[in-house]
């Protein structure tokens, strides 16, 4: 099992009542941010990484987002880049790059140098990118899908074909291809893909043997997702198995279970996830296909009034930030708890909330997304990851013996064959026992 | 208002199929309809179908005609256009065009001035205002846009039957359809042509009329002695106290001008 850790790396002090009063983190105005605390924020970050390496963790993972204190990496390739340079072991895997927004060439390049400088230890990741990345960084939202399938082709190209050579295709024409930067993994980096829950993206992973990163969604669609990559998989003529399956999870740890408890409510700070975009920002005109499109209209509608659901309605100046503080403290970050969206204790009361999770998804890949944002302290935020690096992750390493649960490091993905007779076995564990 | 005032008819024509509504007898007035689709079948639509056929094309993509994959630009949807009218036998009819309609007919009259009898434009895209922005229908909800297009939406009957209350989910769904259709032809630049200024030069000898609100809050009117100034023989009326729809926001003054000009 591959285990690595995540944040969003969040800017910690934007006023939480402007988040709240906006209903977004997006959007939310740059006036709030400091440079001289962001800097010391990245710096603090990377350290953390470094940190992980050191208490034994197998990768680190970053992510991207634009314009949005949710997460500070808006240019992630140059967090990995420096991560290549101070690490010496861990793999940096990228979850992901937002293909419709950037320009494929430039990313072949850049991804091929975090390669080279990190000796081969990339893991790059593929993402359409929110609705609001579309609009922050100013791309047709309406062509996304078309962007992603063709930049993905080309840069599989740029690393794989020698140049130069010339490219003509809908969205992207290079008169000159010939990047001197190429992976160090052949025929190029391993590649994981992060989801959530998106049946396209299912079906795009498997065919292409990636493997696919459920992003904290529940367990059942979760599991509705690896049924459809594995039933995907024995089309192409492969047996699926834990190497394709990731899981990122909010795991945070302290010395007694208050503490864990309070520290926990930063998960939920402004609003947490939830508040990440609004839906105006997160499903701008186009980004959807009309199929999807038709199931939003009739899913966001009230059946018995026909009224929709979906509007901004909810931001601006009608805004109750103290109750909507209470709401977030009381309501959501409750449920959040009891439904193991967020897991919170002392190593004891997490581990079987983890074994749980291991049983029923039966993942190779296990990224814990630790605590940050809001008050958290370095030294908390260090001391949840000492304590889960100490207590939790070797108790997870054996369950991951006794449930043959191997990474893409054991077993490459695709490359397991069906078993005779072509019905493939199970991938998940649905009546695993609730721990 | 009855449903019999007009006809919805499907027609192949330029390689696709296209949907239109029709009213009224005579001689033809091709109406272009705006970025969120046809509103509905107005009064001032009713008002002039008494003498004239009035025809309303629903524009390729924009959730009943199917969309054209050819189609990227606004200037494509008006080369379409003047294959439908070639094909149907609508050339030398009127044209008007509504906000984003109008940036078709404009785009259309610099292509090929004679394929219609006269022009009228209302608070048309298709010219970057020399003041303000163009108002962003793309990052915004469509009940906050709708809601700027007219000064006051209160006291506008006819918006408060097309628009008023909850929106329904056909609505949402063609605001939805519409406005994805609009952005892929015309996110950036947005909502207008920095060449059709220019183009608009070859437009001789076409009677143009330029109808829009003083205080429109969609397309700033200060674009409005642009496209005065573009087209040579081009009037330019403005509605007093006025948003972006002069038809339903001021629909006697509306007919009156268009009838004079039409006839």
């Amino acid at each position: 099992m591959h285990i690595a850790t995540f944040t969003e790396r969040p800017y910690g002090p934007v006023p939480e009542e402007e988040v709240i009063r906006n209903a977004s983190f997006f959007g939310v105005s740059n006036r709030f941010l400091d440079p001289v605390k962001a800097g010391a924020l990245f710096n603090r970050y990377l350290d953390e990484k470094l940190y992980a390496e050191e208490l034994g963790f197998d990768g680190v993972m970053l992510n991207e987002h634009h314009a949005n204190p949710f997460t500070l990496g808006a240019v992630m390739d140059v967090e990995a880049a420096i991560l290549a340079r101070i690490t010496q072991r861990v793999k940096i895997s990228l979850m992901g790059n937002p293909l419709p927004v950037t320009d494929p060439l430039r990313l072949a390049e850049e991804l091929a140098i975090i390669d080279m400088i990190s000796g081969g230890r990339l893991v790059t990741g593929w993402v359409r990118g929110a609705g609001c990345e579309q609009i922050a960084n100013n791309i047709n939202p309406t062509y996304n899908r078309e962007r992603f399938d063709e930049a993905h082709d080309f840069i599989l190209q740029a690393w794989t074909k020698d140049g130069p050579w010339r490219y003509e295709g809908k969205h992207y024409e290079y008169r000159h291809v010939n990047p001197w930067a190429k992976p160090i993994q052949k025929p190029f980096p391993q590649t994981w893909i992060p989801s959530l829950v998106s049946p396209e993206t299912a079906v795009f992973a498997a065919r292409n043997r990636y493997s696919y990163i459920a992003l904290a969604t529940f367990l059942p669609p979760t599991m509705e997702m690896w049924n459809l990559y594995a039933d995907t998989a024995a089309e192409a003529g492969y047996q699926a198995g834990p190497e394709c399956f990731g899981y990122l999870q909010k795991v945070v740890c302290a010395d007694t279970e208050e503490e864990a408890y309070e520290l926990g409510k930063n998960y939920i700070y402004g609003g947490g996830q939830p508040a990440f975009a609004r839906p105006e920002w997160m499903f701008p005109a186009g980004y959807n296909s009309k199929a999807a499109t038709k199931r939003l209209a009739y899913a966001l509608s009230d059946p018995e009034t026909n009224e929709a659901v979906v509007s901004g309605k909810q931001a601006g100046g009608g805004v109750d930030v103290a109750q909507t503080r209470r709401y977030n403290h009381e309501v959501l970050y409750e449920n959040l708890l009891r439904n193991r969206q967020i897991i919170a204790g002392t190593p004891d009361t997490v581990l079987p909330k983890i074994r749980h999770i291991l049983e029923t998804l039966r993942p190779g890949i296990f990224s814990i997304w630790h605590i940050e944002g809001g008050s958290t302290t370095q030294q908390q935020s260090m001391r949840s990851m000492k304590l889960l690096a100490e207590h939790v992750l070797p108790q997870m390493r054996e369950w991951a013996r006794e449930l043959d649960l191997p990474g893409p490091d054991e077993v490459r993905p695709g490359s397991r064959k069906l078993p005779p007779g072509g019905q493939r076995d199970p991938v998940c564990d649905p009546g695993a026992r609730a721990a | 208002m009855a449903r019999s005032d007009y006809k919805q008819k499907t027609v192949a024509v330029a390689g696709t199929e296209l949907s239109y509504l029709k009213a009224g007898k005579g001689k033809p007035v091709l109406v272009l309809h705006e970025e969120l689709g046809n509103p509905g079948w107005l009064a001032w639509m009713r008002a002039l179908s008494e003498n004239r056929q009035v025809i309303v094309p629903l524009h390729p993509g924009f959730g009943v005609s199917p969309r054209v994959d050819w189609i990227r630009h606004v200037g494509d949807l008006a080369n379409f256009y003047a294959q439908v009218m070639v094909e149907r036998d609508w050339v030398g009819a009127d044209v008007i065009g509504f906000s984003f309609g109008g940036w078709i007919a404009a785009e259309m009259a610099a292509q090929n001035p004679r394929q219609f009898a006269s022009l009228t434009l209302v608070a048309p895209m298709g010219i970057r205002p020399p003041q303000g922005v163009i108002r962003d229908l793309f990052e915004a909800p469509t009940e906050a846009y709708l809601a700027a297009s007219v000064k006051h939406p209160a006291d506008t009957a006819e918006f408060d039957s097309l628009f008023g209350g909850a929106t329904t989910p056909e609505q949402f769904e063609r605001f939805q359809d519409a406005t994805a259709e609009a952005a892929r032809l015309a996110w950036q630049p947005y909502m207008n042509n920095p060449a059709l200024f220019y183009r608009l030069a070859l437009v001789r000898d076409l009677p143009t009329l330029i109808l829009w609100g003083e205080d429109d809050a969609i397309v700033p009117a200060s674009a409005a002695a642009l496209y005065r100034d573009a087209i040579p023989d081009a009037r330019l009326v403005l509605f007093a106290d006025c948003g972006h729809r002069p038809e339903i926001e001021q629909p006697d003054r509306f007919v009156k001008k268009l009838k004079s000009h039409l006839s």
